[in-house]
């Protein structure tokens, strides 16, 4: 049942007296913090700078590309330029974004906690997010290190004379940072729960964190032990990669990517819960299949174990075993496949509106599903081994990555502003924003589909010219991008002084996290809430606020 | 959680100090809470240890599979003695420390600090025996990379008559075996650095009598992560230095 909600009217709207930005000042309250909400700014002031480094790194490649014999960079230097931006995006961005920022701010209050469950190791987690982050830059400026973010052996530990070792250890506390991320958040979910607060009445937000969570906490150590068998192998000289002690490079591809395949589920899960939360709140209806979405999270954390081979395909393992990781691949479609279908029914008969974090939803949807299905044909044997190592691949990952993740996480960024500064941002810029991110990321990324289909391999700095026009239509989408990227940058830092005051709820979400005053208390609650209403429960709210005077301050 | 309680505490204002025992941090409602917490919590992360060293068990299956006879090489040349006497000093220490947890879990501030130092000095006693056996290692030009040589495996171990020498192919996978058994025991070692470290930190803690007032979850929690330690090490000691023992 849809229950159409007018916006409150937020003309009347004041920012309280007292709240998490405002109750201690200086720079040491900050970075002593025990307090989720200030390590989640933290964390989103970090991600930023990491992203827009790992953008510039994207923005000289496709430089470099828009001419076929590369009159930009030398050819190692593209090499050095391509595994920074891979290494920064994935492991400085990507990772951390949707759950150590947006996630970090939500959990606790979605769940009514106080606070998670060790605010210490939080903080702690952040700390050697910096600290990989400052040996990453080290890594860039002494020279860079050109192994591509995948550290392939033996190209890694014999053949490469760049900064590999400060990179496979600055990856390496990025993944205990991970970590501490994850296990806190599965302690939270667990055991901090407010009274009435069920398993089955946490917003699905929190269900696609823990399964993320899940998959943090078992799959990074084996990251961690397999990059230190490098590093050594490296320093040292052990063989257990190395073939011509009797190590096998096959080897590592496995334990690199038991991690490193579940590390795009890691991405993309919390990518998920946002757009449950978004979707649900701008069609005022409830997720439709709530229980299916919930379980597909936890589905997708369960599969993505059991496919990394997928990966390595063309390297070698054997038909067989080639054979039952195609099947599975197909399997872990299922639960993307249903999240979305709950979602488009979501959508159906809701009372709809177009608010940016909706746009993005909706850019979200179309990108993820157009990525998910290529990855369909990269599945299948047949087509891999034509496919593989093309800009397919590139594509394919950009469009679930970019298209998907990053659609999300600027849509989450957008749906919770309000409650993080207690503003809003500008509508109409922001909804321009939305769009022209939208199209400039198929004119980015479209185009490489074709390239990759006709055979234009990944990782290479020049090409044969008759791949010169795909080329520039995705260079010209790439700088279209960048603006799409640049401006909300510029109108959210000025909202955070301009914007209009946003008052408890603009958006009339359901969340207990619209309940509280924006921004919160540190304490997020005045009192331990007591959960009577299930997820999504729109007539609750109607008639709460029929009820209720608010209040502000 | 006892919905009662939480009930009758939200009727009240937020924070009524004297009530609370000084250890409870402000966002657990009660100390149950959050000693459960700090004890799920640390089962995690003991769940991120099993995987860790998962990825070093899982490439000793595939190695030893494939180069047994090296393997088998490898271990003859190890020094079962000091295997066997750390492997007993790593038990004695996880029931020194069991102890240590009772202790604080009676309130007992005398024999607390006891065990604590007893499973420091066991602690440290298994590292000094590592140290002499590595040192070993390396005399005998067994690390790979750095002095590695295969003589002594293209020859009979004069220990153990019945081997026959390896072909010189197979020899070089001796090096797999050093490999995984410096990381391997590294690794634990590694470990058992961190843990004595943290224990003679929780040691000056207890001597102000922290751990005796009820707030048992840091020793307990000490006491998985050091049982932990142990078992991986009950795991190392027959792959690394049994193998083939029941000939």
């Amino acid at each position: 049942m849809s229950t159409i909600v007018s916006l409150p009217d937020q003309s009347t709207a004041r920012l309280p007296k007292v709240s998490y930005l405002n109750k201690e000042y200086g720079l040491k309250s900050w970075l002593l913090t025990g307090d989720h909400k200030r390590i989640a700014v933290l964390y989103m002031i970090s991600i930023t700078f990491f992203f827009f480094i790992g953008g510039a790194m994207a923005a000289l490649i496709r430089l470099q590309l828009l001419t076929p014999y590369g009159d930009l960079l030398a050819a190692d230097t593209y090499n050095k330029v391509f595994t920074a931006h891979g290494l920064i995006m994935v492991f400085f961005f990507l990772v951390p974004s949707v759950p150590a920022t947006i996630g970090n701010f939500c959990i606790p209050i979605m769940v009514g906690a106080k606070d998670l469950a060790f605010p210490k190791i939080n903080l702690l987690s952040w700390y050697l997010y910096v600290a990989a982050g400052i040996m990453m830059i080290c890594v860039l400026t002494f020279g860079g290190v050109d192994t591509g973010w995948t550290f392939t052996t033996p190209l890694s530990t014999h053949y490469l004379n760049t900064n590999v070792v400060t990179a496979g250890l600055a990856v390496f506390v990025a993944g205990f940072s991970s970590i501490f991320t994850g296990l806190n958040f599965i302690v939270t979910i667990h055991r901090m729960r407010a009274p009435g607060m069920t398993w089955f009445r946490l917003p699905l937000f929190v269900w696609s964190h823990y399964a993320a969570s899940i998959l943090m906490v078992l799959g990074t150590p084996v990251l961690a032990i397999t990059l230190t068998l490098v590093v050594l192998e490296r320093t040292i000289g052990i063989g257990v990669f190395d073939p011509t002690r009797g190590g096998d490079p096959l080897l590592f591809q496995h334990l690199f990517w038991f991690y490193s395949h579940p590390a795009v589920y890691i991405m993309i899960l919390p990518g998920m819960g946002v757009i449950s939360e978004v979707i649900s709140t701008f069609s005022r209806k409830r997720v439709f299949g709530y229980t299916a979405v919930a379980f597909s999270s936890v589905a997708i954390a369960v599969f993505g174990f059991f496919v990394w081979a997928h990966h390595m395909f063309i390297m070698g393992i054997s038909n067989y075993s080639a054979l039952v990781f195609s099947l599975l691949t197909m399997l872990v479609a299922v639960p993307s496949a249903i999240k979305i279908f709950n979602w488009a029914a979501t959508l159906y008969k809701g009372s709809i509106t177009f608010e940016t974090p909706m746009l993005y939803a909706f850019g979200f949807l179309g990108l993820f599903t157009i990525g998910g299905l290529t990855g369909v044909f990269l599945g299948s044997l047949g087509m891999d081994i034509h496919l593989t190592e093309t800009y397919f691949i590139v594509a394919h990952f950009h469009f679930v990555m970019v298209g998907g993740m990053l659609m999300a996480y600027l849509s989450g960024v957008h749906f919770w502003w309000p409650k993080i500064t207690g503003r809003m941002y500008p509508e109409g810029v922001s909804r321009l924003a939305a769009v022209i991110t939208f199209v400039g990321f198929i004119l980015t990324f479209f185009p490489q589909f074709v390239l990759g289909y006709l055979g234009m391999p990944r990782r290479y700095a020049a090409y044969p010219p008759e791949f010169q026009v795909l080329n520039v239509f995705s260079s010209a989408g790439a700088s279209v991008l960048g603006i799409g990227y640049l401006l909300p940058l510029l109108y959210l830092t000025w909202s955070l002084k301009y914007g209009k005051i946003a008052g408890p709820n603009p958006w009339q979400a359901t969340g207990l996290e619209w309940q509280i005053q924006s921004p919160p208390l540190t304490e997020n609650f005045d009192k331990t809430p007591i959960v009577t209403h299930e997820a999504y429960d729109y007539d609750w709210l109607a008639n709460k606020t029929r009820n209720e005077v608010t209040t502000v301050g | 959680m006892d919905s009662h309680s939480i009930a009758a505490q939200t009727a009240e204002p937020a924070h009524l100090e004297h009530e609370h025992p000084a250890f409870l941090r402000h966002h657990f409602e009660n100390v149950a809470q959050q000693r459960e917490a700090a004890t799920f919590g640390m089962w995690l992360f003991l769940l991120t240890e099993i995987m860790f060293f998962g990825g070093l068990f899982c490439a000793y299956l595939i190695f030893r599979n494939w180069y047994y006879p090296a393997f088998v090489a490898g271990s003859h040349t190890l020094h079962i003695w000091a295997g066997t006497l750390n492997t007993t000093l790593l038990i004695i220490s996880s029931f020194t420390m069991a102890m240590a947890v009772h202790a604080a879990e009676v309130r007992h501030r005398g024999p607390l600090l006891r065990w604590m130092v007893l499973t420091i000095v066991l602690g440290c006693g298994f590292l000094c025996v590592k140290a002499y056996e590595w040192h070993d290692e390396w005399v005998n030009h067994h690390v790979p990379g750095l002095n590695f040589s295969i003589q002594e495996f293209t020859h009979t171990n004069p220990a153990y008559p019945g081997d026959k020498p390896l072909a010189p192919d197979m020899a070089e996978k001796t090096q797999i075996y050093y490999s995984l058994y410096f990381v391997m025991t590294g690794m634990h070692a590694l470990h058992m650095i961190i843990g004595v470290s943290l224990l003679a930190i929780l040691l000056i803690r207890a001597r102000g009598g922290a751990f005796t007032n009820g707030h048992i979850a840091p020793v307990e929690n000490f006491g998985l992560y050091w049982h932990f330690v142990d078992i991986v090490w009950i795991f190392l000691f027959p792959l690394l230095y049994l193998i083939s023992r029941h000939q």
